[in-house]
């Protein structure tokens, strides 16, 4: 990835939202705002950020481009990629990982033929890199589909919670 | 024991510290070692290695000392058991993921990592697992990345952050995933850049240009001065064999801190360029010979003798840098005054010398640089520090940050690394009115000035920015008015000199110069001037300034270690006046197509590592140094060089036998010398600018300074280079009918080129800016004045 040398305008909606944001915070605190603004303008994007739309936040929120990026790669809910509709986050800590997760990971991988952090083919799933303890560990292992968990997995129950997706 | 100060004691030793003081900070000024990452006293504390955890009486676990403040009666141990182990298991969780192959990384042997390891690394790893491994960035030309090897300490991001003023690396990603970078590919544009690879404590960034090319400890170390911007920062270069293999820089607190200038960093690649004259040269009948010293010498001698005695020793005229040795500049004004002629100067870069016989001792800072940090005010003229005294600019910084109010008046908005309080871009025919409406806004708030003064700015109009400009000046109570680089090329200088000074004594505020190279100071003070000798002595004359010794062509010419056409005011005049003369010599460390057009005998120089010497830094300071590295093929020193020619002339006292002896002459007088800068001249009449006009604006970039930098290939490699470009406010090259990308036709009375446009919304309307030194622009003559516009 380089430089980008489009600048981009952030539509009139995301200022918008981003003021309101701001607003919350002391006119010194602008930077706080950087979080909202980013999920803001990824909603918009088909959900995922691109190199220029984050430095028109950072522009906007006059930050330096790279504390954007930072906060961009940081946060597992804030995309820099183009990615599949669906997204899945299979739990791999500690207690996940002793109850199996490991094996639920591999069986998603293989069975729509990609790897963590790719989406498939068919633009439907999107296997989250990693996923840190997601506090629902006397349900080990577990996955959360687009906001929802689903608990004592199996390779088949896997398969029916995804199939079942648009 | 004063209020603020405890008693702590540290493996049973007691020590006194400052409430809040960090242990580590107190450990370190007792010289017990604490080991650390992150920690770096010029930066803030981050407290995320771990690394210097020590036992504390009565806390449960052991604490960092990096982040733990002293509390009185505090008993700590930085070598228990407890602490120990506690240093053992953060080292090892440390090299989990850093590679153990010290053999192939450039830090081996200078790494902090490495040493710690070998005082608290277990001999095997109990790891198996395989190691991260991160994608190297390309930042640049200046700094090799190595990301692998990286431990996260965020040293070189908080260093952007704080120092460089400049974010341009941080940590993206998380946990395993967190890597330090840009993110996307950019080259770092700070011109401290180097420092990260000094703060880095392991191989993850090192110096480019220098890597794989020699270790630690087949090196030595020899220390110096920086020879180029007039801070004078205290470096070390570091030789193997014959070679200055690189420079870090040598801590001095009151001078450049810990901190090095890229420039003061990487020109040490120039020493070894191919273009280095290895022998004497001279020519006869067009043809060029190498010669041995005795013939050089000896045709030098019949030469200029002929000329002397044939027209006169007013036909003869000299110029030397400003980057010379002090040794050099004296002995170089003591042998042509020897020979009978006052033609001598070092201000290459000035055009206006109208106020020579009122001219301050030497222009200084008029302050220390320490000083610089503590002002509450600054308001700069035609300067541009960041890019042309970096650590100058440093000290301003902080003191911005502390509240203070910097201020410019300057031909572009120049890109900062701080905040400033107030900047008039105007173009330059306009400074001398925008310092003369700040004058008027200081009257008009109460301030009593002189009818000279009261004459001057009778009918300048004032506006809001001039009355806040002039009322934070009158506000502070340390304050300072300082005139850069582009004021002293300025072709109204006295008048700007004459404004900014009434400036200063109408708010109390000091006056100061920032000098552009490293001998600016030591040059006036070792008396190459037409209109004095060293230290202010006087001496028949006045000759010809810089720029008249070329107006009025003289019959012989001695230049002195520069490339006159790209290192003077109007390179298009001196040129023209060095062709047409009978006989030049040119003192010169590097070889070049146009030397060999006008020069008639060449002498090979010896540059700033080569030679001993000593520079007067902008503060007056005095610094000497020693050669660390013999000079290429026959090159000599260039004190050396004018002592036999001396004795060649058969001038009296030229019998010297060292540098310090040619310095002895004059360290003593310079050491005690502080003069005013309230020096100037108000002159009759404000310089009014020609209407619709486009007006030419010169900068010189960092990395074109003179001979040494513009040599060094990975700072040619860097963007603060001459561009050889017609840089252009958007709307001026709209009213010319010019497009982006379109090529411009530039002209004067004396020439005419064409230049590519830049478009650059930074720079006062009705401009042109053309970098300094660029050939592609020599033809238009003169730094500043009109031009007539037209594409192609
Ligand atoms: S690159 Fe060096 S200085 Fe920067 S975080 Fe990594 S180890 Fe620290
Ligand atoms: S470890 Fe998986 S939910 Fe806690
Ligand atoms: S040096 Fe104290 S935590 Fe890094």
């Amino acid at each position: 990835m380089s430089e980008s040398n489009e600048s981009i305008e952030l539509s009139a909606h995301v200022r918008e939202q981003i003021d309101a944001w701001v607003a919350k915070y002391p006119p010194e605190q602008k930077r706080s705002a950087v979080l909202s603004a980013l999920r803001e303008v990824q909603h918009e994007n088909d959900g995922y950020l691109t190199v220029a739309l984050m430095d028109a936040v950072a522009g906007y929120l006059e930050l330096p481009k790279i504390a954007v990026y930072e906060v961009a790669t940081f946060y597992s809910m804030l995309e820099t990629q183009p990615v599949a509709r669906n997204s899945v986050s299979v739990c791999t800590n500690i207690s996940c990982m002793l109850r199996g997760a490991d094996d639920i990971v591999e069986h998603i991988e293989k069975k729509h033929g990609l790897k963590l952090g790719e989406s498939s083919a068919d633009g439907r799933i999107y296997l989250k890199k990693e996923e840190e303890c997601l506090a629902a560990c006397c349900g080990a292992p577990m996955m959360m589909v687009n906001h929802k968990y689903y608990e004592n997995l199996t390779p088949e129950k896997v398969d029916e919670v995804l199939d079942a997706l648009e | 024991m004063s209020e603020d100060s405890v008693t702590i004691e540290v493996n049973g030793t007691p020590m006194q510290a400052r409430k809040g003081q960090m242990l580590i900070e107190v450990t370190d000024a007792n010289d017990i070692y604490v080991p650390r990452f992150c920690y770096h006293k010029k930066l803030t504390v981050a407290a995320n290695c771990r690394m210097c955890l020590v036992e504390v009486e009565k806390a449960p676990k052991p604490l960092p000392a990096c982040a733990t403040p002293v509390a009185d009666g505090m008993k700590v141990f930085t070598r228990s058991q407890l602490a120990l182990d506690a240093q053992k298991s953060v080292m090892e969780f440390l090299l989990i993921n850093h590679p153990l192959d010290c053999p192939i990384c450039d830090q081996g042997g200078e790494c902090e990592l490495q040493d710690l390891a070998m005082g608290y690394g277990r001999d095997v790893s109990r790891y198996s697992e395989g190691k991260r491994v991160v994608k190297d960035k390309n930042i640049g030309p200046l700094v090799q990345t190595e990301m692998t090897r990286c431990i996260h300490c965020t040293r070189c991001v908080r260093f952007g952050d704080e120092i460089a003023g400049l974010r341009e690396l941080g940590a993206t990603g998380r946990g395993e995933h967190m890597e330090i970078g840009t993110y996307v590919e950019k080259t770092m544009t700070s011109e401290l850049s180097g420092n990260v690879i000094d703060i880095c404590p392991v191989g993850a960034l090192t110096n480019k240009p220098f890597r794989y090319s020699a270790r630690t400890w087949e090196m030595v170390q020899r220390p110096t001065i920086a020879p180029h911007d007039s801070v004078g920062s205290n470096m070390d270069l570091h030789v193997k064999g014959h070679t200055v293999k690189r420079v870090v820089p040598a801590e001095n607190e009151a001078v450049n801190e810990v901190w090095l200038a890229d420039r003061d960093r990487y020109s040490c690649e120039g020493l070894q360029s191919p273009d280095r004259l290895q022998a004497p040269m001279i020519k006869q009948h067009g043809e060029w010979h190498e010669v041995d010293w005795e013939v050089a010498l000896e045709q030098v001698h019949d030469r200029l003798q002929a000329v002397i005695d044939r027209d006169g020793a007013d036909e003869l005229a000299g110029l030397a840098a400003p980057w010379a040795t002090l040794e050099e500049l004296y002995l170089f004004q003591k042998w042509l005054r020897g020979l009978g002629s006052a033609n001598i100067d070092h201000r290459l870069r000035q055009h206006d010398f109208r106020d020579d016989d009122v001219a301050p001792a030497f222009p200084w800072l008029g302050e220390s640089l320490v000083d610089l940090e503590h002002v509450d005010a600054a308001l700069l003229v035609g300067a541009y520090p960041r890019k042309e005294q970096p650590l100058i600019n440093h000290r301003l910084r902080k003191a911005a940050l502390g509240g203070a109010a910097i201020m410019a008046v300057n031909p572009a908005a120049y890109a900062q690394n701080f905040e400033f309080a107030e900047t008039c871009v105007v173009a330059p025919s306009q400074m001398a009115q925008t310092l003369a409406a700040v004058a008027a806004a200081l009257v008009e708030q109460g301030a009593v000035a002189g009818d000279a003064l009261r004459g001057l700015i009778n009918n300048v109009s004032v506006d809001d920015q001039h009355r806040r400009l002039a009322e934070a000046l009158r506000r502070a109570d340390n304050a300072t008015v300082l005139l850069g680089v582009q004021a002293q090329a300025h072709p109204e200088f006295a008048t700007l000199r004459a404004l900014a000074g009434e400036i200063a004594t109408l708010t109390g505020a000091r006056l100061g110069y920032l000098g552009e190279s490293a001998n600016s100071s030591g040059a006036w003070l070792a008396g190459v001037l037409p209109q004095r000798g060293p230290l202010m002595g006087t001496t028949p004359g006045p000759g010809l300034d810089a720029r008249a010794m070329f107006e009025q062509p003289r019959r012989a010419y001695c230049l002195f270690n520069l490339e006159p056409e790209r290192d003077c005011w109007n390179g298009r005049e001196v040129i023209r006046a060095l062709t047409q003369a009978d006989c030049v010599v040119a003192f010169s460390a590097y070889d070049s197509a146009s030397l060999r057009e006008y020069a008639d005998v060449i002498l090979p120089l010896a540059l700033y590592a080569e030679t001993a010497g000593s520079y007067v830094n902008v503060e007056g300071r005095l610094q000497s140094f020693n050669g660390a590295v013999a000079p290429p093929g026959q090159a000599r020193p260039g004190w050396k060089i004018l002592r036999v020619l001396g004795n060649r002339f058969d001038l009296a006292d030229f019998d010297y036998d060292s540098a310090e002896q040619v310095r002895a002459e004059l360290a003593d007088a310079i050491t005690s010398l502080r003069p005013g800068n309230h020096h100037w001249q108000l002159p009759g009449s404000l310089p009014q600018a020609a209407a619709g006009s486009l007006e030419r604006v010169t900068r010189m970039p960092t990395n074109s300074l003179d001979p040494l930098v513009r040599h060094a290939p990975a700072l040619q490699q860097t963007v603060d280079v001459a561009d050889g470009h017609a840089h252009m406010h958007p709307d001026t090259a709209a009213r010319l009918g010019l497009a982006a990308g379109a090529h411009v036709r530039l002209q004067n009375d004396g020439g005419s080129v064409e230049l590519p446009l830049a478009l650059d919304d930074s720079l006062a309307p009705g401009c042109v800016l053309i970098h300094a030194t660029h050939p592609d622009a020599i033809e238009l003559g003169g730094w500043f004045g009109n031009l007539e516009a037209g594409g192609r």
